[in-house]
């Protein structure tokens, strides 16, 4: 099977479960793509993750840049479609049912019921990265310094990424 | 707020999600709801939170369903497709040039060690967003077992279609008796 078409079918088994988004599907973009398919290391994992987060738009495109990562412009188009488009279709064929699935009575069973999955899998996520980005003292510090941040404060995270920027190229 | 104005045109609606696409840092549906609703009127709020309701039900990302959700509300499938295709056009693009920025200088000492110092922070912040997250949900034991259970079978490294379909029953179930109490 070619590299595209591994690529492209790793990102589309992630598309139809991507419920919460990007932070939710993490832990099983880093099983395939560091564990199964062997295409990147932790380090690099972690940090294209953190670029996608730090660049404007919808956090999924994290999945475009590890494409371009593994296989350059094609792939980051691999990767893309893979992760949209059977979602996108999806939400298409729904999306002429919403006035009456708006009211329907098991949405709201359903948006409550599926919001405990999707926060256990963003801290997962958070442990998963946090084991991939904590090499040091310093670095686990930040970890922690930004979590305290995000939890307690209502200021944006891009302060947190930006000082954790600066804080690297001084400090590591 | 301003009142309900008509429907948008194709090249408006499209010019809007360009916008969403790029101000969106960190989450794009705060911004579309300040722009559609708000700045634009072209949804009410109710409206908004309906749609955004459906959106979050469905897998896939929550930006792109509401975009499609919303471009199909006043154009159908073309508007569906102009709205997706803006929301990601504006990033991608911009990603492109990331993504070709770190393969030619990401091994440089200084990059990796700006990289690193970012990717402990996303760490933290992802870890801050689960906490927060969770103490506003303020859940019930049944969805707190569900949780944790997500949780726990994602470090076990179970592949996320048994952790998802798994779980989801219990979650449903879980939230139809909670809110039946």
């Amino acid at each position: 099977m070619s590299l595209l078409l591994q690529i492209l079918l790793a990102f589309a088994t992630l598309s139809l479960l991507a419920i919460g988004g990007a932070n939710a599907v993490l832990p099983e973009m880093h099983r395939l793509l560091v564990e199964v398919h062997g295409w990147m290391d932790d380090a690099t994992f972690s940090q294209l993750f953190a670029l996608a987060q730090a660049a404007p738009g919808p956090n999924i495109l994290a999945a475009s840049v590890m494409g371009w990562h593994i296989a350059g412009p094609a792939g980051m188009a691999a990767a893309t479609l893979g992760m949209l488009a059977p979602a996108a279709v999806l939400a298409w064929v729904m999306g002429g049912l919403t006035e009456r699935l708006a009211g329907a009575r098991w949405l709201k069973p359903a948006q409550f019921g599926l919001v405990p999955v999707a926060v256990g899998l963003i801290a997962a996520s958070g442990v998963i990265m946090a084991g991939a980005a904590g090499t040091g003292w310093l670095s686990w510090a930040i970890i922690a310094a930004s979590t305290l941040f995000v939890w307690r404060t209502g200021f944006s995270p891009l302060w947190v990424l930006a000082g954790g920027g600066v804080l690297g190229l001084l400090l590591l | 707020m301003s009142p309900p104005a008509g429907p948008p045109g194709l090249l408006p609606l499209g010019l809007a999600y360009l916008r969403i696409g790029l101000t969106g840092f960190g989450g794009v549906n705060a911004w579309a709801r300040q722009l559609l609703v708000e700045e634009k009127g072209w949804l009410t709020e109710q409206d908004y939170a309906e749609t955004l309701g459906v959106a979050q039900v469905l897998p896939g990302p929550n930006a792109l369903n509401c975009a499609i959700g919303v471009g199909a509300r006043f154009h159908g499938a073309a508007g569906a497709a102009v709205c997706g295709l803006a929301l990601f056009a504006g990033p991608m693009a911009l990603l492109m040039g990331i993504a070709a920025l770190y393969d030619a200088y990401g091994d440089l000492p200084w990059v990796r060690a700006v990289l690193t110092g970012i990717a402990a922070a996303a760490a933290g912040m992802v870890l801050g967003t689960a906490v927060k997250m969770a103490q506003k949900l303020r859940p019930g034991l049944p969805l707190l077992l569900v949780g944790l259970g997500a949780l726990g079978m994602a470090l076990a490294r179970v592949p996320l279609p048994a952790v998802v379909l798994g779980l989801a029953p219990f979650g449903l179930l879980a939230a139809w008796w909670g809110l039946r109490r």
